[in-house]
């Protein structure tokens, strides 16, 4: 087990630690101050020249031995593999290495079971080999820091230069991460967009992935998908419920940002604040259920109520349910942005005479323009990407159209249920929703700079 | 001055008065005022607004989960003298037969099939296996006559609940018969009938029948995920924090993590899932080597490891704050008696901001705690009956299940998926109470 190996170094680093602490005080004797560097410095250096670089080995040995095993796969069973497609020879070493590790595969065959019992066999050399070098690893850099342990000894110096290091690495984790978005919904779409013309992805009028041809290879390739991968209808979707939502929380967020912050008595603000934070704590999944169990039946016995035909997965709902769930977001960006506005704008206004809400409307509103712009730019980044409020209450069918009594679909809805179910990971269907991610990432990325540039300069304005 | 203007009183004598006081004025002044107190109510209700909404939503919530916690059952008499039942086999013993007796004996005067296979369906179809628990909790049960609680089918636990709407309905529009109603009130006449704590919600995993369907296989994901999630962002996010607030020296690359960071936090949890199931799950491919790839789909592990990526800037932003509010002296005083840098940072200001460090994370669990998108993206929406024993077991999270409950049609699901949203929101509130206990009773102010 590649585990208990890591385990076995892990529990060898922990015993060099305490030998080379008591070694350190040895050393030292009785003339403690003349140690450079305390014992347990000594210590840590020991265990970290150890970890390190077998942790390092471990890792690249495990990364030889997948590339050793599976071409010796491919020189072993050439003949077989190379009678089978591509997706085949996938599934074939799938099996192969389910059975190695004692699983069960779909189709089993004499070749499989062969194939199974070398790769078993590889495997078992492998950590043989990979054992007995990471011991003697291990060994070495353990002799090698606990020798060098004297009074003159700059243990800390070297241990502190690791931490930093280490530091870094995990600060870097959050450019990795960006990197693995782009990496993966922009390969992913690639290969879409080799079967799809992006064009007719970005401007087509009909989505009805359903029909899309399944299969992989050249067929995929020559098959016409181009007319039921258009995501105008999702675009659209997604903007009407957006609207929808901002069209109440626009007003009620800003109305009791306002209110809060100029209006609001103290008692008063210690209630409703934490109201609108438990507002914003409600996870999604929460509003979803209940916009389709309380809202959307409300709306559709309403409208049926006067006459109107509401579709019981109408934008309506969903929007309305998302707008709730914005509110909070839009108050407290708008409330941080008007309390930056100076008392003196307010305090020259009411000198002049202005009430206090023509001070709000004619000074601070106008003062504090872009930051609430820019709220609000937020604002509609969260909508856009909003997940479960649109799966749970808005629907499937990619109408285009603006009416909100009837039901749309958009574009996180359609990600969910492309990807959601058994899939082969190679069909267009699964590549899709990748593609709609990557149009998704891009949207929400473009909106945050665009108003966190804004927020920028306006604070500035009165820093 | 302007404001005083001399005024013809019309029979002959001229006043001087303040402009302030004249008619118009003062209309003018009185239309201000309206404007400003509806102003103000405007304000006033858009707060009371939204606080109508939570109420309505948390209203929804509490009265639709309350039935769920309690379920009936009914006592059955059942006969455990067979031969083939021992103490030993009690465990794996099928008890659909002796269950079905124990019922059937309760009501002699049915014979007719039909009728038999409706009054058998009073009883939940997990009875058998609500049996087995039962007997083997008490073994020496076995080769006696023995009253049992057993669960009742979802109808008839509705039905005694009164939730199955009007049942002056005509008969075929309603989901029980007349003759089932006859059968469940003969039973309660009885004194058979017993509505108890719901045990089986809060043990069991999923279920297709919403009367043996419970939350326990969901919690016990949850808390998996989520220790996942913490082991790997909490290092990572106070390392970066440090690293950030302590050590980084003003260059590009110092800016371009932070505004990684900042933009990282804005990004659409249901990307995350995308990166999850391309780079954790299937590997980008690059020809020679495929970066990452073979994680376990539907996995608690796989599952934190994209919650962890997810919380990360939340977490980043959290510590840098706390960090950033120890105040300068505590460092210039520990670097003026000889400490290092790092010694100064991990001996003196980690210390001093780690309550608000704590106070970040939790609220960072938290959120991760109600995430539900990216989970459906790497497969945690699987139906799951077993409770998940290892981080690489299969398991499904507490918001799923609310999600997956959510869609199937049956009212007792309704409640279920209601019962589960209260306990989600209960671990909610309970984080969020420690995290402001944490910071009222460890805030210091410098």
């Amino acid at each position: 087990m590649p585990s208990t190996a890591l385990f076995v170094l892990l529990v060898f680093s922990l015993i060099a630690f305490f030998a080379a602490r008591s070694k350190a005080f040895a050393v030292a004797g009785d003339h403690i101050g003349e140690l450079h560097s305390r014992p347990i410095y000594h210590g840590a250096y020991t265990t970290l020249t150890i970890l390190v670089p077998g942790i390092i080995f471990w890792l690249l040995w495990n990364f030889i031995a997948t590339r050793w095993i599976s071409a010796s796969i491919s020189s072993q069973f050439s003949e077989t593999l190379s009678s089978l497609t591509l997706p085949q020879q996938e599934g074939f070493i799938r099996d192969v290495m389910t059975l190695a590790s004692g699983g069960v595969a779909t189709f089993v065959d004499e070749t499989k079971i062969t194939a199974a019992q070398m790769v078993a066999e590889i495997r078992s050399r492998q950590l043989w080999i990979g054992g007995s070098i990471l011991a003697a690893l291990s060994v070495v850099c353990c002799w090698f820091a606990y020798t060098r342990i004297t009074l003159k000894m700059r243990a800390r110096h070297r241990v502190e230069q690791l931490i930093r290091i280490m530091l870094i690495v995990c600060s870097v984790v959050a450019i990795l991460t960006t990197l693995g978005i782009v990496f993966s919904l922009i390969f992913e779409s690639v290969r879409f967009f080799g079967r799809v013309s992006f064009l007719d992805f970005l401007f087509g009028l009909h989505w009805s992935p359903q029909s899309a041809f399944e299969g992989a290879g050249s067929e995929a390739i020559s098959a016409d998908n181009s007319k039921v991968f258009g995501a105008i209808p999702l675009f659209a979707g997604t903007l009407l419920i957006t609207f929808i939502a901002m069209c109440v929380a626009a007003p009620v967020g800003l109305m009791s940002a306002i209110y809060l912050s100029d209006y609001a008595s103290q008692g008063f603000r210690r209630i409703a604040k934490p109201v609108l934070e438990v507002l914003a704590g409600v996870p999604t999944v929460v509003y979803g259920f209940f916009a389709a169990l309380t809202v959307a039946p409300a709306i559709r016995g309403w409208g049926e109520s006067i006459g109107l035909d509401v579709s019981s997965e109408s934008a309506l709902a969903a929007g309305l349910v998302m707008g709730i769930m914005i509110i909070p977001f839009v108050s407290s960006l708008s409330d941080d942005v008007i309390n930056a506005v100076p008392q003196s704008l307010r305090d020259g206004s009411a000198g002049l005479g202005a009430t206090k809400s023509e001070t709000i409307r004619k000074v601070v509103l106008p003062a504090a323009l872009p930051g609430i712009v820019s709220a609000m730019l937020l604002a509609v980044s969260r909508a856009v990407g909003e997940t479960m409020i649109v799966v749970m209450a808005a629907g499937l069918a990619a109408n285009l159209t603006i009416n909100p009594l009837e039901a749309v679909t958009t574009v996180t809805v359609q990600i969910v249920t492309l990807l959601v179910g058994d899939q082969e990971f190679d069909s267009a269907k699964t590549l899709a929703a990748f593609a709609l991610g990557l149009i998704l990432f891009f949207i929400t990325l473009a909106l945050n700079i665009v108003a966190l540039r804004v927020v920028q300069k306006y604070r500035e304005q009165y820093d | 001055m302007t404001d005083i203007a001399p005024e013809n009183m019309g029979d002959g004598t001229t006043v001087t008065r303040l402009r302030h006081h004249s008619p118009e004025r003062r209309a003018r002044t009185a239309k201000r005022f309206a404007a400003e107190r509806r102003f103000k109510y405007l304000g006033l209700s858009a707060v009371l607004l939204a606080a109508a909404f939570l109420v309505l939503l948390l209203w929804t919530v509490v009265g639709n989960a309350l039935p769920a916690f309690t379920a009936h059952y009914v006592k059955v008499p059942l006969d455990l003298t067979t031969e083939k039942l021992t103490k030993e086999n009690a465990a794996d013993f099928n008890y659909r037969k002796i269950v079905r007796a124990g019922f059937g004996g309760l009501f002699p005067d049915v014979k007719k099939r039909r009728e038999k296979r409706s009054l058998n369906k009073l009883v939940s179809s997990g009875a058998a296996i609500a049996a087995r628990w039962e007997v083997s909790d008490n073994l020496d049960w076995v080769g006696t006559k023995a009253e049992v609680l057993l669960p009742l089918s979802d109808t008839a636990d509705l039905y005694f609940k009164d939730l199955l709407g009007d049942l002056s309905r005509p008969e075929s529009e309603r989901t029980i018969s007349d003759k089932e109603i006859a059968w469940l009130k003969e039973l309660d006449e009885q004194g058979r009938i017993e509505r108890t704590w719901n045990t089986i919600f809060f043990s069991n995993g999923a279920s297709r029948e919403s009367e043996m369907a419970g939350i326990w296989g969901a919690v016990v994901g949850s808390f998996l995920t989520l220790i996942v999630t913490l082991a790997l962002s909490f290092p990572v996010g106070v390392a970066g924090a440090i690293y950030l607030e302590e050590f980084a020296p003003k260059n590009r690359l110092t800016d371009l993590i932070e505004v990684n960071i900042n933009n990282l936090a804005a990004v659409p949890s249901i990307v995350f899932g995308l990166l999850g199931l391309g780079i954790f799950i299937n590997g980008v491919d690059f020809g020679w080597f495929t970066l990452g790839g073979g994680s376990p789909r539907s996995a608690a592990l796989t599952g934190g490891m994209v919650l962890a990526l997810m919380t990360l800037p939340t977490m980043i932003i959290a510590s840098r704050a706390a960090i950033k509010s120890v105040p300068p002296s505590i460092r210039e005083a520990a670097l003026g008696v000889g400490a290092s840098k790092i010694q100064t940072v991990f001996h003196h200001v980690l210390p001093l901001a780690m309550p608000g460090v704590l106070t970040g994370s939790i609220i960072g669990m938290a959120r991760a705690l109600g995430e539900t998108a990216p989970l459906l993206m790497i497969g945690m929406v699987a139906f799951i009956v077993d409770i998940p024993g290892s981080l690489s077991d299969p398991a499904t999270v507490l918001p799923v299940q609310i999600y997956m409950w959510a869609d199937f049609p049956e009212i007792g699901f309704q409640q279920k998926t209601a019962a589960a949203t209260l306990i989600l929101l209960g671990f909610l509130v309970l984080m969020n109470g420690l995290a402001v206990v944490l910071r009222s009773k460890f805030e210091r102010r410098w």
